[in-house]
């Protein structure tokens, strides 16, 4: 990413393939997965359940060894390694916190593991604490925490071991949302802090959009799309990305050609759509349908629309604008030619599988 | 429970008011209604008569030993009289007198280190078998395994005594195989044998009982999130480590409850030690007690059993502190 900087990379994914069982009753759950993390990046995983990501990470972190291709980390092949010769820590999505020990204990558990003089433990711990603000519970038990206390340890006990890499298995999936917000902001602000690289893994596109340097979106254990947030989101590149980051329009080959001229699969955002009453200048495709569907969303409400090739419109328009809009009317909508882009149509692909 | 004795009449109304009742029948009905509301009642009548028999059978015979144990033996008859005495009391817990401390207290103590032992055994084959079967097995393979570790109980007890006995049996022995130069199975196929006696009640104990100690040791297992496991490796730590720092502590509660089976069950057992020990000794405190019942003298022996009574008793609460109930 940096042009002045030729240091290694944290971590270089090569060929990476992980299958489960043999014979036809192989699962492929990785496959072919080329990915280079850059040092100090904070870099998402996303994808749904089953696309691969946490079996990445897992990989990565040496619990589960690759049936082909190799990890390395800062240049070292780790392929063969157990997770105690690896210099990465985990934040597991259950916090893994050990139950029969005092949230200090925890904490210093790496340490104490790597043989740190008792002085230097106890301190390092304390700090670690500190920075995820829980120095007065370091005496109690994980059990007598709150949910997002426990995230909190489960991050302390990483970081206290000064790890190249931090990964993150779906850290925030079990918080409620007003914690998990929060724990976004603080995650991003101690990433920033410590300089570590993360490697995130997130089911929600929201929190990969707003926390994340770059993002490899997984479809299938392959990756779709590597890009920086504005990339994933302005300029998908597969109908899948289109449609699982946000929300898309995804036009069919056949549709593309008859409004655009153009014989491939388009993609636009439905908060590119808007209300036209006539048909509008040349630089805008129009279409008219029919409203099946409409919901408020507050500022701005969602409009279903039904097209002449039977397929569906989304349109988000704001909800003032919404003057004659009513379920079963005609509406007439557009958008700019910029704001539908020829994404590779992957859905289909993906969903024999 | 109440709500549903509730709910069952609200169901029916309507059904009966067309005249086609299919629910429960009117005085059944009432019943419900009448229990309704009175929750102390409902419990009372539900669990009366099976803890009223708890109390007397266990509470019961159990207070009917400590007070027989001060019945005098008429000394014509020999049979238990209703005079009281502290005689056999003196005669089982004296142990400052040589004869008590011989026949009675050293016996004893010798058949609580056996019980100690046979424990230490079970726990140190169980820990790593139940922690094959639970973790590293693979998974079909895993309900067939736990059969075959739980096959033992389904062999008869003194089957299994006399099973021993023939593994065991030394050269010469009466259950030595004909033609094979004697011995017993042991001796016959790796030619050695610990013979009857201390050696070969120990092993018997430990294969009689050792059941009782896995299946606690394999839910206790199974009930480790793995990622507990994956979490120690992270941190730095190699197998052993996890296993001593993670694993054995949190796995604390179900060995204690493992160990109060086999502690109480060796404790207890004289009969398999009998068949598989060497001529008539007594070595388990059971046998001096069926001894002395055989006498007969029905009041000493039960003095004699408050010696286990007790000791089941410290066990008990040393294993509740090590959280045994909790993992029951």
């Amino acid at each position: 990413m940096t042009p002045d900087a030729p240091t290694t990379p944290a971590i270089q994914l090569v060929g990476l393939r992980k299958s489960f069982g043999a014979g036809e009753h192989e699962v492929v759950a990785v496959d072919s997965v080329d990915l280079t993390i850059d040092n100090g990046e904070f870099f998402s995983l996303l994808g749904p359940s089953g696309s691969g990501k946490t079996t990445v990470l897992r990989m990565i972190a040496g619990f589960e060894t690759p049936t082909a291709g190799a990890i390395l980390l800062e240049g070292q092949d780790v392929t063969r390694k157990p997770p105690y010769e690896r210099d990465v820590n985990t934040v597991f999505q259950d916090y893994a916190l050990f139950p029969h020990l005092t949230v200090h204990q925890n904490v210093e558990y790496g340490l104490k593991v790597k043989r740190v003089p008792k002085g230097e433990r106890r301190q390092r711990a304390g700090e670690a604490l500190e920075a995820v603000r829980l120095s007065a519970l370091g005496h109690r038990k994980p059990s007598q925490l709150s949910g997002g206390q426990r995230q909190r340890v489960a991050l302390a006990r990483a970081l206290v071991n000064r790890p190249k890499v931090l990964l993150l298995d779906e850290p925030l999936g079990a918080l409620d949302l007003k914690l998990r917000e929060e724990m976004q902001v603080e995650l991003k602000a101690i990433q920033r802090e410590v300089g570590i690289t993360f490697v995130f893994v997130t089911h929600d596109q929201g929190e990969a959009l707003s926390m994340s340097n770059r993002i490899a979106v997984f479809n299938h254990g392959r990756i779709e799309q590597v890009g920086t947030p504005h990339q994933i989101y302005d300029h998908p590149e597969t109908s899948f990305v289109a449609g699982f980051v946000g929300t898309s329009n995804v036009l069919s080959a056949e549709l593309s050609f008859q409004l655009m001229g153009v014989a491939k699969v388009h993609s636009v955002r439905p908060e590119r759509l808007r209300i036209v009453r006539e048909v509008a200048s040349d630089s805008e495709v129009t279409v008219s349908g029919l409203v099946t569907d409409l919901q408020y969303l507050g500022a701005d409400s969602r409009i279903r629309v039904a097209i002449p090739d039977g397929s569906h419109l989304l349109a988000n328009v704001p909800s003032d604008g919404l003057v004659g809009v009513a379920i079963g009317e005609p509406l007439r909508v557009a958008w700019s030619r910029y704001a539908a882009f020829v994404v590779a149509d992957t859905n289909t692909e993906g969903g024999e599988e | 429970m109440g709500e549903r004795l509730d709910d069952a009449p609200l169901v029916a109304e309507p059904a009966s008011a067309g005249g086609r009742a299919k629910g429960p029948s009117r005085p059944s009905r009432a019943i419900n209604r009448y229990f309704h509301g009175r929750r102390k009642l409902g419990v009372a009548t539900l669990l009366g008569l099976p803890l009223s028999w708890m109390l007397v059978v266990y509470i019961g015979s159990l207070a009917l030993l400590v007070v027989s144990a001060l019945y005098r033996l008429h000394p014509r008859t020999q049979k238990p009289t209703h005079d009281l005495t502290t005689d056999n009391l003196l005669a089982a817990f004296k142990f400052w007198d040589s004869d008590v401390w011989d026949g009675v207290v050293f016996p004893f103590l010798r058949t609580a280190g056996v019980a100690l032992l046979v424990t230490a055994i079970c726990a140190a084959i169980a820990l790593p078998v139940a922690f094959f079967v639970a973790k590293i097995a693979w998974k079909w393979s895993r309900r067939g395994l736990i059969v075959a570790m739980l096959l033992p109980l389904w062999a008869g007890y003194l089957v299994k005594g006399y099973a021993w006995r023939a593994m065991v049996s030394p050269a010469g022995g009466r259950f030595a195989a004909a033609g094979k130069g004697g011995g017993g199975f042991l001796e016959s196929t790796i030619h050695w044998t610990p013979g009857f006696g201390r050696v070969a009640i120990v092993l018997a104990e430990v294969y009689l009982w050792l059941p009782y100690m896995i299946m606690p040791i394999y839910a206790g297992l199974d009930r480790l999130p793995p990622s507990l496991l994956d979490a120690a490796g992270d941190l730095g730590a190699r197998p052993f480590r996890t296993f001593r720092s993670v694993i054995l502590p949190m796995l604390k509660p179900s060995v204690a409850a493992g160990a109060i089976f086999t502690f109480s069950l060796t404790l207890g057992d004289y009969i398999v030690p009998k068949i598989v020990n060497n001529g008539t000794e007594r070595f388990m405190f059971g046998s001096s007690i069926d001894a002395v019942l055989g006498a007969p003298n029905q009041p000493l022996a039960a003095a004699f059993t408050l010696w286990p009574l007790v000791i089941i008793i410290l066990f008990l609460l040393s294993m509740k502190r090590a959280g045994a109930f909790e993992s029951l």
